[in-house]
Protein backbone atom coordinates (compact mmCIF):
# COMPACT_ATOMS: atom_id res chain seq x y z
CA UNK A 1 0.00 0.00 0.00
CA UNK A 2 1.30 3.44 -0.86
CA UNK A 3 1.20 5.72 2.14
CA UNK A 4 0.14 9.21 1.29
CA UNK A 5 1.77 11.23 4.04
CA UNK A 6 0.35 14.67 3.35
CA UNK A 7 -3.36 15.35 3.63
CA UNK A 8 -5.62 17.76 1.79
CA UNK A 9 -4.78 20.81 3.91
CA UNK A 10 -1.61 22.86 3.53
CA UNK A 11 0.11 24.23 6.63
CA UNK A 12 -1.49 27.60 5.95
CA UNK A 13 -4.90 25.95 5.66
CA UNK A 14 -4.32 24.23 8.98
CA UNK A 15 -3.36 27.51 10.63
CA UNK A 16 -6.47 29.16 9.17
CA UNK A 17 -8.64 26.34 10.49
CA UNK A 18 -7.24 26.76 14.03
CA UNK A 19 -7.74 30.51 13.82
CA UNK A 20 -11.42 29.97 12.95
CA UNK A 21 -11.90 28.25 16.33
CA UNK A 22 -10.42 31.09 18.38
CA UNK A 23 -13.30 33.07 19.74
CA UNK A 24 -13.82 36.75 20.37
CA UNK A 25 -12.21 37.92 23.59
CA UNK A 26 -9.85 34.97 24.00
CA UNK A 27 -6.43 35.23 25.64
CA UNK A 28 -4.20 32.99 23.54
CA UNK A 29 -0.63 31.71 23.55
CA UNK A 30 0.76 30.52 20.23
CA UNK A 31 3.73 28.19 20.49
CA UNK A 32 6.89 28.44 18.42
CA UNK A 33 6.86 27.16 14.82
CA UNK A 34 3.67 26.25 12.99
CA UNK A 35 1.42 27.57 15.82
CA UNK A 36 2.86 31.06 15.26
CA UNK A 37 1.38 31.00 11.77
CA UNK A 38 -2.10 30.98 13.32
CA UNK A 39 -1.65 34.69 14.09
CA UNK A 40 -1.65 35.44 10.35
CA UNK A 41 -5.24 34.18 10.09
CA UNK A 42 -6.93 35.50 13.23
CA UNK A 43 -10.21 37.05 12.08
CA UNK A 44 -9.88 40.84 12.12
CA UNK A 45 -13.40 41.30 13.46
CA UNK A 46 -12.55 39.50 16.71
CA UNK A 47 -10.60 41.06 19.55
CA UNK A 48 -8.07 38.39 20.54
CA UNK A 49 -5.19 39.06 22.93
CA UNK A 50 -1.92 37.24 22.38
CA UNK A 51 0.29 36.23 25.30
CA UNK A 52 3.99 35.58 24.95
CA UNK A 53 5.42 33.69 27.91
CA UNK A 54 8.56 35.79 28.13
CA UNK A 55 6.36 38.49 29.61
CA UNK A 56 3.74 40.28 27.53
CA UNK A 57 0.04 40.44 26.75
CA UNK A 58 -1.11 42.33 23.68
CA UNK A 59 1.65 41.19 21.38
CA UNK A 60 1.45 42.57 17.85
CA UNK A 61 2.91 41.31 14.55
CA UNK A 62 6.61 40.73 13.93
CA UNK A 63 8.63 43.96 13.92
CA UNK A 64 10.15 45.19 10.68
CA UNK A 65 12.70 47.92 9.93
CA UNK A 66 12.65 50.73 12.47
CA UNK A 67 10.18 48.87 14.66
CA UNK A 68 12.83 46.36 15.71
CA UNK A 69 13.67 46.80 19.39
CA UNK A 70 16.08 44.38 21.11
CA UNK A 71 14.05 44.73 24.31
CA UNK A 72 10.84 43.52 22.63
CA UNK A 73 10.96 39.86 21.66
CA UNK A 74 8.54 36.97 21.53
CA UNK A 75 9.14 33.52 23.02
CA UNK A 76 10.92 32.49 19.83
CA UNK A 77 13.28 35.46 20.40
CA UNK A 78 11.91 37.16 17.27
CA UNK A 79 11.45 40.97 17.47
CA UNK A 80 7.75 41.80 17.69
CA UNK A 81 5.55 44.85 18.24
CA UNK A 82 3.13 45.89 20.96
CA UNK A 83 -0.53 46.70 20.44
CA UNK A 84 -2.49 49.39 22.31
CA UNK A 85 -3.48 47.94 25.69
CA UNK A 86 -0.38 45.77 25.93
CA UNK A 87 1.21 44.98 29.29
CA UNK A 88 4.59 43.66 30.43
CA UNK A 89 5.31 41.45 33.44
CA UNK A 90 8.07 39.27 34.82
CA UNK A 91 8.44 35.54 34.20
CA UNK A 92 6.79 34.36 37.42
CA UNK A 93 3.66 36.39 36.68
CA UNK A 94 3.71 35.24 33.07
CA UNK A 95 3.89 31.56 33.94
CA UNK A 96 1.47 32.09 36.82
CA UNK A 97 -0.99 33.37 34.24
CA UNK A 98 -0.51 30.15 32.35
CA UNK A 99 -0.25 27.62 35.18
CA UNK A 100 -3.08 29.33 37.03
CA UNK A 101 -5.50 28.63 34.20
CA UNK A 102 -6.06 32.23 33.15
CA UNK A 103 -5.23 31.76 29.47
CA UNK A 104 -8.10 30.51 27.34
CA UNK A 105 -6.23 28.73 24.59
CA UNK A 106 -2.73 27.52 23.96
CA UNK A 107 -1.76 26.27 20.48
CA UNK A 108 1.21 23.90 20.33
CA UNK A 109 3.06 21.74 17.87
CA UNK A 110 3.70 18.07 18.64
CA UNK A 111 5.75 15.00 17.81
CA UNK A 112 2.92 12.81 19.05
CA UNK A 113 -0.46 13.10 20.77
CA UNK A 114 -2.10 10.08 22.37
CA UNK A 115 -5.77 9.19 22.14
CA UNK A 116 -6.07 10.08 25.83
CA UNK A 117 -4.58 13.53 25.22
CA UNK A 118 -1.00 12.95 26.34
CA UNK A 119 1.39 15.31 24.57
CA UNK A 120 4.97 14.65 23.45
CA UNK A 121 6.61 17.70 21.95
CA UNK A 122 9.84 18.50 23.78
CA UNK A 123 12.33 15.70 23.29
CA UNK A 124 12.87 12.91 20.82
CA UNK A 125 14.45 10.79 23.53
CA UNK A 126 17.51 10.18 21.35
CA UNK A 127 20.65 9.14 23.23
CA UNK A 128 22.71 12.17 22.26
CA UNK A 129 19.89 14.63 21.87
CA UNK A 130 20.55 17.56 24.20
CA UNK A 131 17.39 18.08 26.23
CA UNK A 132 15.74 21.52 26.18
CA UNK A 133 12.26 22.03 27.57
CA UNK A 134 11.69 25.78 27.78
CA UNK A 135 8.05 26.57 28.48
CA UNK A 136 6.64 23.45 26.80
CA UNK A 137 5.55 21.66 29.98
CA UNK A 138 4.03 24.79 31.48
CA UNK A 139 2.13 25.54 28.27
CA UNK A 140 0.85 21.98 28.03
CA UNK A 141 -0.90 21.96 31.39
CA UNK A 142 -1.87 25.58 31.93
CA UNK A 143 -4.41 26.89 29.47
CA UNK A 144 -8.14 26.16 29.68
CA UNK A 145 -7.94 24.56 26.25
CA UNK A 146 -4.88 23.09 24.54
CA UNK A 147 -4.96 22.84 20.75
CA UNK A 148 -2.32 20.93 18.86
CA UNK A 149 -1.58 21.75 15.22
CA UNK A 150 0.45 19.12 13.40
CA UNK A 151 0.60 17.04 10.26
CA UNK A 152 -1.12 13.72 10.95
CA UNK A 153 1.78 11.64 9.61
CA UNK A 154 5.55 11.91 9.76
CA UNK A 155 7.42 12.12 6.47
CA UNK A 156 8.03 8.37 6.88
CA UNK A 157 4.30 7.74 7.11
CA UNK A 158 3.98 7.07 10.85
CA UNK A 159 0.79 8.37 12.42
CA UNK A 160 1.44 11.01 15.08
CA UNK A 161 -1.91 10.49 16.77
CA UNK A 162 -1.25 7.28 18.67
CA UNK A 163 -2.68 5.04 21.34
CA UNK A 164 0.39 5.63 23.48
CA UNK A 165 3.23 8.12 22.95
CA UNK A 166 6.66 6.57 22.39
CA UNK A 167 8.46 9.89 22.81
CA UNK A 168 9.03 11.39 26.28
CA UNK A 169 5.90 13.12 27.54
CA UNK A 170 5.42 16.84 27.93
CA UNK A 171 2.11 16.54 29.77
CA UNK A 172 -0.51 13.94 30.60
CA UNK A 173 -4.09 14.10 29.33
CA UNK A 174 -3.72 17.76 28.47
CA UNK A 175 -4.69 18.03 24.78
CA UNK A 176 -8.27 18.92 23.87
CA UNK A 177 -8.23 19.16 20.09
CA UNK A 178 -5.80 18.16 17.34
CA UNK A 179 -5.86 20.08 14.05
CA UNK A 180 -4.23 18.12 11.25
CA UNK A 181 -4.01 18.15 7.47
CA UNK A 182 -6.60 15.35 7.31
CA UNK A 183 -9.10 16.15 10.03
CA UNK A 184 -9.89 17.94 13.28
CA UNK A 185 -9.92 15.49 16.18
CA UNK A 186 -11.43 16.13 19.59
CA UNK A 187 -9.97 14.10 22.46
CA UNK A 188 -12.99 13.17 24.57
CA UNK A 189 -13.69 10.85 27.51
CA UNK A 190 -15.36 8.50 25.03
CA UNK A 191 -12.38 8.48 22.69
CA UNK A 192 -11.23 10.36 19.64
CA UNK A 193 -13.94 12.13 17.69
CA UNK A 194 -13.21 13.17 14.10
CA UNK A 195 -15.17 16.39 14.25
CA UNK A 196 -14.34 17.45 10.72
CA UNK A 197 -12.68 15.50 7.92
CA UNK A 198 -11.08 17.32 4.99
CA UNK A 199 -11.06 16.00 1.43
CA UNK A 200 -12.59 12.79 0.25
CA UNK A 201 -11.78 10.23 2.91
CA UNK A 202 -14.60 8.79 4.96
CA UNK A 203 -14.47 8.05 8.67
CA UNK A 204 -13.73 4.34 8.11
CA UNK A 205 -10.91 5.08 5.68
CA UNK A 206 -9.39 7.57 8.10
CA UNK A 207 -9.65 5.02 10.92
CA UNK A 208 -7.88 2.47 8.74
CA UNK A 209 -5.19 4.93 7.68
CA UNK A 210 -4.46 5.93 11.27
CA UNK A 211 -5.05 2.56 12.87
CA UNK A 212 -7.20 4.25 15.50
CA UNK A 213 -10.71 3.77 16.79
CA UNK A 214 -12.48 6.93 15.66
CA UNK A 215 -16.03 8.09 15.95
CA UNK A 216 -17.85 10.87 14.16
CA UNK A 217 -19.20 13.96 15.83
CA UNK B 1 23.22 58.74 52.62
CA UNK B 2 22.51 55.48 50.94
CA UNK B 3 24.17 54.96 47.61
CA UNK B 4 24.31 51.61 45.90
CA UNK B 5 25.96 53.04 42.82
CA UNK B 6 29.35 51.58 41.89
CA UNK B 7 31.58 53.14 39.28
CA UNK B 8 32.16 50.21 36.99
CA UNK B 9 31.02 46.72 36.10
CA UNK B 10 34.44 45.43 37.15
CA UNK B 11 34.03 46.92 40.63
CA UNK B 12 30.52 45.54 40.88
CA UNK B 13 31.62 41.92 40.42
CA UNK B 14 35.07 41.93 42.03
CA UNK B 15 34.10 40.05 45.20
CA UNK B 16 32.38 37.17 43.41
CA UNK B 17 34.39 34.15 44.59
CA UNK B 18 35.22 30.80 43.06
CA UNK B 19 32.36 28.37 43.49
CA UNK B 20 29.66 31.04 43.71
CA UNK B 21 26.12 30.53 42.49
CA UNK B 22 25.26 33.36 40.12
CA UNK B 23 21.86 34.07 38.60
CA UNK B 24 22.04 35.88 35.25
CA UNK B 25 18.95 37.60 33.83
CA UNK B 26 17.86 37.80 30.24
CA UNK B 27 15.79 36.02 27.65
CA UNK B 28 17.58 36.18 24.35
CA UNK B 29 19.17 39.59 23.98
CA UNK B 30 16.40 41.19 26.02
CA UNK B 31 17.54 41.88 29.56
CA UNK B 32 20.92 40.23 29.17
CA UNK B 33 23.44 42.05 31.41
CA UNK B 34 26.21 41.91 28.83
CA UNK B 35 28.66 44.26 30.54
CA UNK B 36 28.36 42.49 33.89
CA UNK B 37 28.90 39.08 32.28
CA UNK B 38 31.97 40.41 30.48
CA UNK B 39 33.25 41.80 33.78
CA UNK B 40 32.71 38.43 35.47
CA UNK B 41 34.68 36.75 32.69
CA UNK B 42 37.46 39.30 33.08
CA UNK B 43 37.39 38.85 36.88
CA UNK B 44 38.58 35.31 36.28
CA UNK B 45 36.80 33.19 38.89
CA UNK B 46 35.68 29.66 38.15
CA UNK B 47 33.74 26.65 39.43
CA UNK B 48 30.58 28.73 39.12
CA UNK B 49 26.99 27.53 39.17
CA UNK B 50 24.97 29.64 36.75
CA UNK B 51 21.20 30.07 36.70
CA UNK B 52 19.86 31.43 33.40
CA UNK B 53 17.02 30.61 31.03
CA UNK B 54 19.48 29.47 28.37
CA UNK B 55 23.06 28.28 28.19
CA UNK B 56 24.66 30.91 26.03
CA UNK B 57 24.45 31.94 22.40
CA UNK B 58 27.24 32.35 19.90
CA UNK B 59 30.65 32.99 21.43
CA UNK B 60 30.05 36.02 23.64
CA UNK B 61 28.46 36.67 27.04
CA UNK B 62 27.45 33.54 28.91
CA UNK B 63 28.78 31.36 26.07
CA UNK B 64 32.23 32.93 26.54
CA UNK B 65 32.06 32.24 30.28
CA UNK B 66 31.27 28.60 29.53
CA UNK B 67 33.94 28.44 26.85
CA UNK B 68 36.58 29.72 29.27
CA UNK B 69 35.83 26.78 31.56
CA UNK B 70 34.52 28.93 34.41
CA UNK B 71 31.23 27.13 34.91
CA UNK B 72 30.78 23.82 36.73
CA UNK B 73 27.00 23.60 36.55
CA UNK B 74 24.17 25.34 34.76
CA UNK B 75 20.54 25.42 35.85
CA UNK B 76 18.36 26.42 32.90
CA UNK B 77 15.28 25.58 30.84
CA UNK B 78 16.45 25.75 27.24
CA UNK B 79 20.14 25.07 26.61
CA UNK B 80 19.94 23.75 23.06
CA UNK B 81 19.66 26.44 20.42
CA UNK B 82 20.93 26.92 16.91
CA UNK B 83 23.95 28.82 18.19
CA UNK B 84 24.60 27.05 21.51
CA UNK B 85 27.64 25.22 20.16
CA UNK B 86 29.86 26.01 23.16
CA UNK B 87 27.37 24.55 25.64
CA UNK B 88 26.69 21.59 23.34
CA UNK B 89 30.37 20.68 23.14
CA UNK B 90 30.99 20.92 26.90
CA UNK B 91 27.82 18.99 27.71
CA UNK B 92 28.61 16.18 25.30
CA UNK B 93 32.15 16.01 26.68
CA UNK B 94 30.76 15.66 30.20
CA UNK B 95 32.49 18.84 31.34
CA UNK B 96 29.38 20.70 32.42
CA UNK B 97 26.60 19.60 34.72
CA UNK B 98 23.09 20.46 33.54
CA UNK B 99 19.98 20.78 35.68
CA UNK B 100 17.08 21.15 33.26
CA UNK B 101 14.01 22.89 34.67
CA UNK B 102 10.75 23.83 32.92
CA UNK B 103 10.77 27.57 32.32
CA UNK B 104 7.81 28.42 34.54
CA UNK B 105 9.13 26.18 37.30
CA UNK B 106 12.51 27.90 37.03
CA UNK B 107 10.85 31.30 37.41
CA UNK B 108 8.73 30.14 40.35
CA UNK B 109 11.68 28.48 42.11
CA UNK B 110 13.54 31.79 41.91
CA UNK B 111 10.48 33.73 43.06
CA UNK B 112 10.08 31.34 45.98
CA UNK B 113 13.75 31.73 46.85
CA UNK B 114 13.31 35.47 47.15
CA UNK B 115 10.06 35.17 49.06
CA UNK B 116 11.14 32.78 51.80
CA UNK B 117 9.17 29.82 50.48
CA UNK B 118 11.20 26.61 50.80
CA UNK B 119 9.35 24.56 48.20
CA UNK B 120 6.02 24.36 46.39
CA UNK B 121 3.81 21.87 44.60
CA UNK B 122 3.32 22.54 40.88
CA UNK B 123 1.36 20.58 38.26
CA UNK B 124 4.00 21.28 35.61
CA UNK B 125 6.04 18.23 34.55
CA UNK B 126 3.96 15.73 36.52
CA UNK B 127 4.29 12.34 34.84
CA UNK B 128 7.32 13.39 32.79
CA UNK B 129 10.99 12.47 33.08
CA UNK B 130 11.71 15.91 34.59
CA UNK B 131 9.74 14.84 37.66
CA UNK B 132 11.71 11.61 38.11
CA UNK B 133 12.78 11.13 41.70
CA UNK B 134 10.77 14.09 42.97
CA UNK B 135 8.10 13.93 45.62
CA UNK B 136 4.57 14.11 44.23
CA UNK B 137 1.23 14.63 45.88
CA UNK B 138 -2.41 14.55 44.84
CA UNK B 139 -4.21 17.61 46.14
CA UNK B 140 -7.93 18.04 45.51
CA UNK B 141 -7.80 15.46 42.75
CA UNK B 142 -4.88 16.91 40.84
CA UNK B 143 -1.29 15.68 40.77
CA UNK B 144 1.62 17.93 41.68
CA UNK B 145 5.42 17.79 41.83
CA UNK B 146 7.40 19.23 44.74
CA UNK B 147 9.95 21.77 43.58
CA UNK B 148 12.46 23.49 45.83
CA UNK B 149 13.29 27.19 45.89
CA UNK B 150 16.42 28.55 44.26
CA UNK B 151 18.62 31.20 45.79
CA UNK B 152 22.00 32.53 44.75
CA UNK B 153 25.03 34.31 46.12
CA UNK B 154 24.86 36.92 43.36
CA UNK B 155 22.48 38.02 40.63
CA UNK B 156 23.52 39.93 37.54
CA UNK B 157 20.54 41.66 35.95
CA UNK B 158 19.79 44.43 33.49
CA UNK B 159 17.23 47.15 34.06
CA UNK B 160 16.40 50.32 32.19
CA UNK B 161 16.63 53.01 34.84
CA UNK B 162 17.55 52.97 38.49
CA UNK B 163 18.24 55.40 41.32
CA UNK B 164 20.89 55.35 44.05
CA UNK B 165 18.45 53.54 46.37
CA UNK B 166 18.32 50.65 43.90
CA UNK B 167 14.78 51.20 42.68
CA UNK B 168 14.49 49.81 39.15
CA UNK B 169 12.27 50.01 36.11
CA UNK B 170 12.67 47.81 33.07
CA UNK B 171 11.91 48.04 29.36
CA UNK B 172 9.38 45.77 27.64
CA UNK B 173 10.22 42.05 27.57
CA UNK B 174 13.69 42.78 28.99
CA UNK B 175 12.06 42.56 32.43
CA UNK B 176 11.80 38.73 32.26
CA UNK B 177 13.81 37.22 35.15
CA UNK B 178 15.25 40.49 36.52
CA UNK B 179 12.85 41.22 39.38
CA UNK B 180 12.84 37.58 40.49
CA UNK B 181 16.60 37.16 40.51
CA UNK B 182 17.09 40.47 42.32
CA UNK B 183 14.98 39.14 45.18
CA UNK B 184 16.55 35.66 45.28
CA UNK B 185 20.21 36.64 45.42
CA UNK B 186 22.18 37.62 48.51
CA UNK B 187 23.87 40.33 46.44
CA UNK B 188 21.90 41.61 43.46
CA UNK B 189 23.86 43.67 40.95
CA UNK B 190 21.91 45.62 38.35
CA UNK B 191 23.33 47.27 35.29
CA UNK B 192 21.11 50.08 34.07
CA UNK B 193 21.00 52.16 30.93
CA UNK B 194 20.67 55.28 33.05
CA UNK B 195 20.88 56.30 36.68
CA UNK B 196 18.30 58.93 37.61
CA UNK B 197 17.85 61.16 40.67
CA UNK B 198 15.94 59.85 43.65
CA UNK B 199 12.34 60.92 43.13
CA UNK B 200 12.53 60.79 39.35
CA UNK B 201 11.00 57.32 39.18
CA UNK B 202 7.24 57.25 39.66
CA UNK B 203 6.74 55.23 42.89
CA UNK B 204 3.63 53.67 41.34
CA UNK B 205 5.75 52.38 38.46
CA UNK B 206 8.82 51.07 40.30
CA UNK B 207 9.04 47.36 39.43
CA UNK B 208 11.92 46.28 41.69
CA UNK B 209 11.97 48.18 44.99
CA UNK B 210 15.48 49.14 46.06
CA UNK B 211 15.48 46.76 49.04
CA UNK B 212 16.17 43.91 46.61
CA UNK B 213 19.17 45.58 44.97
CA UNK B 214 22.64 45.87 46.52
CA UNK B 215 24.61 47.49 43.69
CA UNK B 216 23.90 49.27 40.46
CA UNK B 217 26.11 50.45 37.70
CA UNK B 218 25.31 52.65 34.73
CA UNK B 219 26.65 51.15 31.55
CA UNK B 220 25.41 53.77 29.11
CA UNK B 221 23.54 51.24 27.05
CA UNK B 222 21.13 52.13 24.35
CA UNK B 223 19.01 55.04 25.50
CA UNK B 224 15.25 54.83 25.33
CA UNK B 225 13.39 55.70 22.17
CA UNK B 226 12.13 59.26 22.07
CA UNK B 227 8.55 58.16 22.56
CA UNK B 228 9.26 56.12 25.67
CA UNK B 229 7.96 57.15 29.05
CA UNK B 230 9.60 55.55 32.01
Amino acid sequence: MTVRTRGPLTRDDMARRVADDIREGAYVNLGIGLPTKVSDYLPSDREIILHTENGMLGMGPAAVGDEIDPDLLNAGKIPVTELPGASYFHHADSFGMMRGGHLDICVLGAFQVSTSGDLANWHTGGEDAIPAVGGAMDLAIGAKQVFVIMELFTKEGACKLVDECSYPLTGIGCVDTVYTDYAVFDITPRGVVAREIFGELGLDELAELTGLALSAD
Amino acid sequence: MISKIVESAATAVRDIPDGATVMIGGFGTAGQPVELIDALLEHGVGDLTIVNNNAGNGTTGLAALLGAGRVRKIICSFPRQVDSQIFDGLYRAGQLELELVPQGTLAERIRAGGAGIAAFFTPTAFGTTLADGKETRRINGRDYVLEEALTADFALIKAHEGDRLGNLVYRKTARNFGPLMASAAHTAIAQVNRIVEVGALDPEAVVTPGIFVERLVEVGGRLPLATEGQ
